[in-house]
């Protein structure tokens, strides 16, 4: 199997005050298409931030990171937005559905702003397959949590996004909730062949992912993968 | 076409949030008052020139002494316009025992070109031809001198008339007060019968043109460069120049006014787009995750604020129309005027300053979304990114000053306004800062929730100082527009007070100062001043001599080549004002005072001496001192007045204004009998004209700052919205934290009471400022600032921010805290 993401020694550091923080340091790893791949630690791991320069959010201070054979820093600002949207899905722990518009304009959004034409009927696909074709013309605040995550997993999957990101996409949620979101999640997953990359604290959603990848202090923890 | 729909999408859910309400509220209020001076103005000026039209009745007028050359007529013809002929000249009427002088025109068929006469001849109507041959009109102030009835027969020259009808509504008067005389018309084929066409007759012939106005303007420019020296050229714009002071200074005063508002809504749309921003970085962050590039989301809200802008304009400039409308509705002089529709113009310039008001005060924050980092949707706690402070507020700014330019026509007042209002406004943000630290620095010695508003207010002390002087905006404008708008506009209206001169006397020979002196005196008039005039002309300045071809500009020549009316006194009119230099003492020798105006059209400066050749004898003396002369003071000035030296041993004739009322016009009738070279010249018409328009700006002014007021109060309703979503959050926490309703109450209406109170205190001493500055560079009359404006300021600022706080802030207290935390 192909390779779609690489990453290659991954530093991060910042300023705190005079002296340097180092949040991540010297992060190398490969993830080959259709993978799963959990990355676990304690709260200030670097997670996130390991997330953040994956996607191409955040720039790094060193090293460099592959998505489907391209070098991500070496892409502006708009030329990351362009990959992502071609080739990435985004599911986050506080959902980030934009309030003011509802299930479905939520769900055509990233195809909008790529310009897709059946964007419409798409999203209602999509929309269907999270179980949520009911609830198309709700605001987010007039829905659950666990809706809003779903309806996030529509927005995610709508594009058939070759790589996942999710960032503690359970963290909003109640336990069974959360599981019936993971659940859903996994399926798209498989259905569309998807990488996941996934950051969580959860140790039992993290088994269920192919590799795993432990962070501590912004390293990687040995014989984690 | 994507975007634009998601674009439209969003736009219809956020406007719910408020932001949208604000920006729409305040550039409709905006484009509204700028709408509504614009189109008042363009609709008093259009009646103004078709008044001043058949003031000339024509387009455009040359006078001369001299018979024209007949290529005028030629050229006017060949542009395909209309041409007439008078010939005019001053002459006694006589009747039995009874003469007057008067001023008789002789006028062709076809006259007037432009406007009406109205005659009595029986009954009271618009004269449709010129007089018959062998008749005349005349004026009711000749009838009356002369104890003459319709039908009557009078003498001028060799020749007795008939007079066919009374003049009621004449036209064609000369500008200036020369033939201010009772006038007579007469058919120019009876001219040479009555004998007075001889040598050295003072016939000054009119040519009097009228057609499109563009050719009429071509034909200007064709005939003036060629004019001579004794033909004068008049249009429109030449006439009634005390009217057209009113209406220019009414109108700049009106443009400020506008300006206010369209200020207002800028700071009120600063602080609501500065709300929009905030409230979208979210949005834009996953827009931007989810592979949105920078010039789409940018488009995004574009899209929204061109559409925003053209509703805006749109429904502003309805507002505008309509509030005009109403204007001129409710002021009955200009009911019953009939006044012309205004022009699409001034609908154009409202709509494109609105436009500029959103580019200058919403655009660049704008920007801001663009620059948004997705990392955002990983963690919230990132800043909005930064525009260059100095590109904000400069673009700002630069629209505003661009707007200032445009609006108050004068560079000078544009730049001192604006440059005014920057300073002000920067420093009273600044000293907001100072305060507001200088509260929660010594806090410890309040009370809890006291120190913590102090500490509240300081902590966001850059967005409560732009609150405060946003407020101070509103406020200042609200004190302009109830205590200093009153002030002004009395002391405006002073300026003409009820006894204000209406009639002029010139021609008085210096054997009758004292006979008319006591004619004044016998009638229980106050004793006229009575100032000499001599005439003389330019020769030289500097030893230079100086000629009509010395000066390009044609007044410049005119002015050259004329004779000057001279005076000399000891004391400089109460009604002047020294601008440069010094009054002579007591017996000084030697000098010369100039206006300002004629200074600089001539090039004359302090210091330089000037020679005037005065009945073939001539004298140099030293510009001493500058004036600035009100010329709408209805009093006599002069261009130049000399030491009494100089010019006292020259035969001079004597000149005043004086107030006679209404009831006593029959002493005038007297003075013109018992000295019958006299002309006494009724200055009544224009100066009910000039406080005629005052009554209507005025009237216009209170309907500006209604505008103003609305948008004071957007900028209050932005204000308390651009805090609501912290003050929402702040106040979950501290109910969380055990703090009870009426603790959380007080705190905010603490905060709201230091905030309307700096607020209220800047506003007054911006009002002060703003009033000062009106009084004395755009109505140029002293100011007296009231004490109450300082009072009513505070207080009112507390008790309205309090108020508005109040009923802004109460819903917060009653919703859960877990709902606000949660929604947060």
């Amino acid at each position: 199997m192909a390779v779609i993401v690489q990453a290659t020694g991954l530093t991060k550091q910042v300023m705190s005050g005079d002296s340097p923080l180092v949040i991540l340091h010297d992060v190398s790893f490969e993830v080959e298409a259709g993978e799963s791949l959990a990355i676990i630690g304690a709260s200030g791991s670097g997670k996130s931030t390991l997330l953040g320069l994956l996607a191409g959010l955040d720039m790094p201070s060193g090293g460099s990171v592959r998505l489907n054979d391209t070098d991500l820093f070496s892409l502006d600002e708009d030329g990351r937005a362009r990959l992502r949207g071609e080739l990435a899905g985004f599911v986050f722990q506080s959902f980030q559905l934009l309030p003011a518009l509802n299930a479905l304009e939520n769900v055509m959004l990233p195809l909008e702003l790529a310009g897709t034409k059946d964007a419409r009927q798409r999203a209602v696909d999509s929309l269907q397959q999270v179980g949520l074709s009911a609830r198309a013309h709700h605001l987010p605040k007039h829905l659950s949590g666990g809706e809003q995550q779903r309806v996030a997993l529509a927005r995610a999957f709508v594009t058939r996004p070759r790589i996942l990101f999710a960032d503690e996409p359970t963290g909003n949620l109640d336990a069974a909730t959360g599981a019936q979101v993971i659940e859903l999640m996994l399926e798209l997953n498989r259905a569309q062949g998807t990488t996941l990359i996934l950051v969580t604290h959860d140790e039992a959603l993290a088994r269920r992912c192919s590799k795993q990848l432990r962070l501590a202090a912004g390293k990687v923890q040995a014989g984690s993968h | 076409m994507n975007l634009l729909r998601l674009s439209l999408n969003l736009l219809r859910r956020d406007w719910r949030a408020g932001e949208w309400r604000v920006l729409l509220l305040a550039l409709v209020l905006a484009v509204g008052s700028l709408a509504t001076v614009g189109l008042f103005a363009d609709r008093v000026r259009q009646a103004l020139q078709q008044q001043a039209q058949s003031l000339i009745g024509a387009d455009l007028r040359i006078t001369s002494t001299r018979p024209f050359s007949p290529a005028y007529r030629k050229a006017a013809e060949a542009r395909g316009l209309q041409v007439v002929q008078s010939r005019t000249f001053p002459s006694m009427v006589a009747h039995g025992e009874q003469v007057s002088l008067s001023e008789i025109q002789a006028v062709e068929k076809g006259y007037p070109l432009r406007g009406e006469i109205e005659i009595d001849d029986g009954s009271v109507h618009v004269a449709q031809a010129i007089p018959a041959r062998g008749t005349v009109w005349a004026d009711e102030r000749l009838l009356r001198r002369l104890d003459v009835q319709a039908g009557d027969e009078v003498g001028i020259g060799a020749r007795r008339f008939a007079v066919a009808a009374i003049v009621v509504k004449d036209i064609d008067q000369s500008i200036g007060f020369s033939s201010f005389a009772p006038r007579v018309l007469m058919n120019d084929a009876d001219l040479a019968s009555t004998g007075l066409l001889q040598q050295g007759s003072r016939l000054s012939y009119r040519l009097m043109i009228a057609g499109d106005a563009v050719q009429v303007k071509m034909l200007r420019a064709e005939l003036e460069p060629g004019l001579s020296g004794n033909e004068k050229m008049e249009d429109v714009r030449d006439a009634r120049p005390e009217i057209r002071t009113a209406l220019e200074r009414a109108e700049h005063f009106l443009g400020l006014a506008a300006l206010t508002a369209a200020i207002l809504a800028g700071a009120a749309m600063a602080l609501a787009a500065r709300r929009f921003v905030l409230r979208h970085l979210d949005g834009c962050a996953v827009m931007r995750c989810l592979g949105a590039q920078q010039g789409q989301v940018l488009w995004l809200f574009l899209y929204q604020f061109i559409l925003l802008g053209v509703v805006a304009v749109l429904l502003g400039g309805l507002l505008g129309y309509a509030t005009q409308s109403v204007l001129v509705e409710s002021i009955a002089a200009m009911r019953n005027a009939s006044l012309p529709q205004p022009g699409v113009l001034p609908l154009l310039k409202a709509a494109a300053s609105g436009f500029a008001l959103l580019l200058g005060f919403a655009f660049l924050p704008l920007l801001q979304l663009r620059r948004v980092s997705p990392l955002r949707v990983l963690r919230r706690e990132m800043g909005s990114p930064e525009v260059s402070g100095w590109l904000i507020y400069g673009l700002a700014v630069a629209v505003l000053a661009l707007l200032f330019l445009w609006h108050a026509g004068s560079l000078k007042l544009g730049l001192a306004v604006l440059g005014g209002l920057l300073a002000g406004l920067l420093v009273f943000g600044w000293l907001a800062w100072l305060l507001l630290h200088g509260l929660a620095r010594n806090s410890f010695y309040f009370q809890s929730q006291w120190r913590h508003a102090f500490n509240n207010l300081a902590r966001h002390g850059r967005s409560a100082a732009v609150q405060v002087v946003a407020l101070s905006l509103g406020g200042m404008a609200l004190l302009v527009l109830t205590l200093v708008r009153a002030d002004l506009l009395e002391a405006w209206q002073g300026k003409l007070p009820p006894d204000t001169p209406n009639r002029f006397v010139v021609n008085i020979q210096s054997d009758q100062v004292q006979p008319v002196r006591d004619f004044f005196a016998r009638q229980s008039l106050p004793s006229p001043e009575l100032q000499p005039m001599v005439r003389g002309r330019l020769v030289a300045i500097n030893d230079r001599a100086v000629s009509g071809d010395s000066y390009p500009d044609p007044r410049a020549r005119g002015l050259v080549e004329r004779e000057f009316n001279l005076s000399y006194m000891e004391q400089m009119p109460s009604w002047n004002e020294l601008v440069s230099g010094k009054w002579w003492e007591k017996n000084g020798a030697g000098e010369l005072s100039v206006e300002e105006g004629i200074a600089k059209t001539l090039g004359i400066h302090m210091g330089d001496t000037l020679t005037y050749d005065v009945a073939g004898s001539s004298f140099t003396a030293k510009v001493t001192s500058l004036r600035k002369v009100q010329w709408d003071s209805m009093r006599v000035n002069f261009f130049v007045i000399a030491t009494p030296e100089l010019l006292q041993d020259f035969p001079a004739s004597y000149l005043s204004s004086f107030y006679l009322p209404t009831d006593r016009v029959r002493a005038g009738d007297e003075l013109s009998r018992a000295f019958p070279n006299i002309l006494l010249i009724d200055t009544g018409a224009v100066i009910a004209q000039v406080r005629g328009i005052m009554d209507q700006i005025a009237q216009t002014v209170s309907a500006v700052f209604l505008f103003t007021l609305l948008t004071g109060l957007a900028v209050l309703y932005a204000a308390l919205l651009a805090t609501q979503d912290e003050r929402s959050h702040e106040a979950a926490i501290l109910r969380t934290l055990g703090a009870d309703s009426r603790y959380l109450r007080r705190l905010h209406l603490t905060e709201f009471a230091v905030l309307g109170g700096l607020s209220g205190l800047f506003a007054a001493a911006g009002a002060v400022l703003l009033g000062w500055v009106l009084a004395r560079f755009v109505l140029e009359i002293p100011y007296q600032a009231n004490l109450s404006v300082w009072l009513i300021g505070v207080l009112g600022g507390i008790a309205v921010v309090m108020l508005a706080g109040w009923l802004a802030t109460r819903k917060l207290l009653l919703r859960p805290p877990l709902r606000i935390l949660a929604a947060d």
